[in-house]
C-alpha cells in the first residue's frame, strides 16, 4: 500500500542525510512500527510521504503511484496522517476538528452529505470521543486531545493511517487503548504506519518493525527479528537485556544502569 | 454562530449606519433618508445622498475588507497578533503617499501611489521571506512584512524630515485616515476589491481551518501548503491596500475584528471572515460617527477612534477568549 523506495532526504544547510537510502513497506490489513533513537529520521519519513521535504533520490508510493505526482487531496482521501507537532492558533470544538478530516472530500466547494456525517460518527465511535464532542480543544487532558486527533484522522476514511508518536504524553491505560484501537483499524484491513518510541507496545502489537538508524534501516523484521538485545544496544547505544514479556510472550526490552 | 447571532450582528450594522447618516454637524430626521432614496431636492436629502451616504458607505467597506483580510491572515498565520498592515501593507501604502504628497502630485495620485506602495511592499515582503530560503513558512512571511513595514517607516521620516510642514501636515492626515471625501468613483473601486476579495477569502475559509492545525497537519490533509497562504496573502493584501488607497491607514480594525468575531462564537474560518466583515464595518462606521460628534465642528482622526472604540469592545470580549 505505501512503499518508501530508496528514499534520501537532506534538509537545507544540512551535513548529513537525514534519510539515506530507506526502504521499507506497509501493507494492507497490517501493523507496521518504525521505530529509532531521536533524530534518527521517522519524522522525515512522515514528511517525506505528505510532500513536507524535497527528495534528493528515491519515491514514495501509494498503491504503485508516485505521491509527489497524485494530486496531494487525492492522496490525501486515501492516507490520513496524524503528524507529531499540532498546535491550533484558535481552539475549536472537537466535533469542528473531527470535521476537518472530510477536508479532502469536500475541499472548498462541496457541502458535508451523508457519507461525510457517517464517517465522522464511526471516526468518533471507533476512537472513543464521543462524550468529548462539544468540548473545545484547548480544554481536552494530552489523552484526550491525542484520541481526538486519532478520530479526525480516521474520518479521513482512507485505506492507510500513518501515524507520528501518536502516545506522547499518554498514560499506561490510554496507549494500551492506543495500541489496540490501531491493531483493530489493521485488522478491519487498512494500512497502519505507526512511528513510536514505545518498543515495548511495539514488539507487542506490530506485524512488522522497521528499525532506523542515522537514516539508513539497521533492522526490520517481526519483532523477535529486531528486538534483539545485540541490535539494540548498538542502536540506541545503551546496555539492555531483552526478556519475555510476562504476559503474552512478546519481547520485552529492559535498559540497564550505564555502570 | 447561531441564526440570532448573526441577526444581532446584521442589526448592529444597520443601526450603526442610519445613526451615522442621521446624525453630524447638521441632524437630518431619520425620514430625510427615505426622501433622499427618492431623490428628494430638500437641503437634509442632499445633505444625506451626497454626503452622508457616501461617507457611511466608505466605512462600511473599509470596516469589512480590514476585518475580512484580518481574520483570514490570523487562521493562516497561526498568529492572534497577524494582521493586514503587519505585512507591509500600512508602510508601503504610507510611503506611496508620502512621496506623492512630498514630490507635489496632485491629491488624486495620492490613492493611486499609495495602492502601488502597498503591493510593492508586500511583493519586497515575498521576496525577502523567499531570499530567507522558505517556500511557504507564514512565520518567515510574517518576520518578511514586519522587516518591510520598518524599512518604510525609515524612508517616511527621511522623506518628511525636510519637508514643507503644510506637507508633513498633509501626510499626517493621510495617516490617520479619514472617509470624510467619500465620492462614488471612489466607493466603487472599493467595493469590487471588497466583494470580490472578500467572497474568495470566505470561500478559502475551510483551507484556513486546515492550514491553522499547522502545516504539517494541513499537507497530511491534502492541502497544498504554500500555495494556499500565498493565495491568501495575495488576496488580504489586495483587500486591504484599496481600504488604505481609499481612506488612508485605519488602524486597529484588522487586528481586533476577529477577536470580536470569536467571542460572537464564530470559529470556523469561512463563518470568522464573514462576521468579521460585517463587524469591522460596524466598528468602522461607529468610529467615524463618534469622530464627527466629540468635538464638532473639528474632526477626530479616524484611525485614532477606532482604536478607542475598539480596546472596549474587545476587552469586554477579552474574557471570552480563554
Amino acid at each position: 500500500m505505501i512503499r518508501f523506495d530508496d528514499v534520501v532526504v537532506r534538509y537545507p544547510r544540512a551535513s548529513t542525510d537525514a534519510l539515506n537510502g530507506v526502504s521499507l513497506s506497509a501493507s494492507s490489513g497490517s501493523l507496521t512500527a518504525v521505530v529509532g533513537p531521536n533524530g534518527s529520521g521517522k519524522s522525515t519519513l512522515v514528511r517525506a510521504l505528505i510532500g513536507r521535504v524535497r527528495l534528493t533520490r528515491g519515491v514514495v508510493r501509494v498503491d504503485d503511484r508516485d505521491a509527489s505526482t497524485v494530486d496531494r487531496a487525492e492522496l490525501a482521501r486515501d492516507v490520513a496522517v496524524v503528524t507529531q507537532r499540532e498546535e491550533l492558533a484558535f481552539p475549536v470544538s472537537v466535533n469542528e476538528y473531527v470535521q476537518l478530516g472530510r477536508f479532502p472530500h469536500l475541499g472548498i466547494w462541496r457541502a458535508a452529505g451523508t457519507n461525510d456525517r457517517h464517517a465522522i460518527e464511526e471516526a468518533i465511535e471507533a476512537a472513543g470521543v464521543r462524550e468529548l464532542r462539544d468540548r473545545p480543544i484547548d480544554a481536552l487532558s494530552g489523552g484526550e486531545w491525542q484520541r481526538v486527533r486519532l478520530a479526525r484522522a480516521l474520518a479521513q476514511g482512507g485505506r492507510a493511517l500513518v501515524l507520528d508518536e501518536p502516545t506522547t504524553f499518554l498514560d499506561v491505560g490510554h496507549e494500551m487503548a492506543v495500541f489496540e484501537l490501531l491493531s483493530r483499524v489493521a485488522r478491519n484491513g487498512l494500512a497502519v504506519l505507526l512511528v513510536s518510541h514505545q518498543l515495548n507496545l511495539v514488539a507487542r502489537f506490530a506485524d512488522r518493525i522497521v528499525l532506523i538508524h542515522r537514516g539508513v534501516v539497521a533492522a526490520e523484521g517481526s519483532p523477535d527479528d529486531v528486538m534483539r538485545a545485540e541490535i539494540l544496544e548498538r542502536v540506541y547505544e545503551w546496555p539492555l537485556v531483552v526478556t519475555r514479556d510476562p504476559a503474552v510472550g512478546a519481547p520485552a526490552l529492559v535498559p540497564l544502569r550505564s555502570r | 454562530m447561531t441564526a440570532s447571532r448573526w441577526l444581532l450582528l446584521v442589526l448592529s450594522l444597520v443601526v450603526a449606519a442610519i445613526l451615522a447618516i442621521a446624525i453630524g454637524t447638521i441632524n437630518v430626521p431619520i425620514s430625510a433618508i427615505g426622501d433622499a432614496l427618492r431623490g428628494d431636492q430638500s437641503t437634509p436629502a442632499l445633505v444625506v445622498r451626497s454626503l452622508r451616504i457616501p461617507r457611511v458607505i466608505l466605512a462600511t467597506l473599509v470596516g469589512a475588507g480590514l476585518g475580512m483580510s484580518g481574520a483570514a491572515l490570523q487562521g493562516t498565520m497561526r498568529n492572534p497578533l497577524a494582521e493586514p498592515y503587519l505585512l507591509g501593507v500600512s508602510g508601503g501604502a504610507a510611503v506611496g503617499a508620502v512621496l506623492a504628497t512630498v514630490v507635489g502630485l496632485s491629491f488624486a495620485f495620492v490613492p493611486i501611489a499609495a495602492f502601488l506602495g502597498a503591493i510593492v511592499a508586500v511583493i519586497a515582503a515575498f521576496f525577502v521571506a523567499r531570499v530567507a530560503g522558505s517556500r511557504g513558512d507564514a512565520r518567515v512571511l510574517l518576520m518578511a512584512g514586519v522587516v518591510v513595514g520598518a524599512f518604510a517607516n525609515a524612508a517616511i521620516m527621511v522623506l518628511l524630515a525636510n519637508a514643507e510642514p503644510n506637507v508633513v501636515r498633509n501626510a499626517l492626515w493621510w495617516m490617520m485616515g479619514s472617509v470624510a471625501d467619500a465620492t462614488w468613483p471612489q466607493i466603487e473601486v472599493l467595493f469590487g476589491y471588497v466583494v470580490v476579495g472578500g467572497t474568495a477569502l470566505a470561500l478559502l475559509g475551510r483551507r484556513v481551518d486546515v492550514l491553522a492545525l499547522g502545516e504539517d497537519a494541513a499537507a497530511g490533509l491534502g492541502l497544498d501548503v504554500d500555495r494556499s497562504i500565498r493565495d491568501v496573502f495575495i488576496l488580504s493584501s489586495l483587500v486591504a491596500a484599496a481600504t488604505v488607497a481609499a481612506a488612508g491607514l485605519i488602524g486597529f480594525v484588522g487586528l481586533v475584528v476577529p477577536h470580536i468575531a470569536r467571542g460572537f462564537g464564530a470559529r470556523r474560518h469561512r463563518t470568522l471572515i464573514v462576521a468579521s466583515g460585517i463587524i469591522g464595518a460596524t466598528l468602522v462606521v461607529m468610529a467615524d460617527l463618534l469622530g464627527r460628534v466629540l468635538r464638532p465642528p473639528a474632526e477626530l482622526p479616524l484611525g485614532a477612534v477606532t482604536a478607542l472604540v475598539g480596546v472596549p469592545f474587545f476587552l469586554a470580549k477579552l474574557r471570552h477568549l480563554r
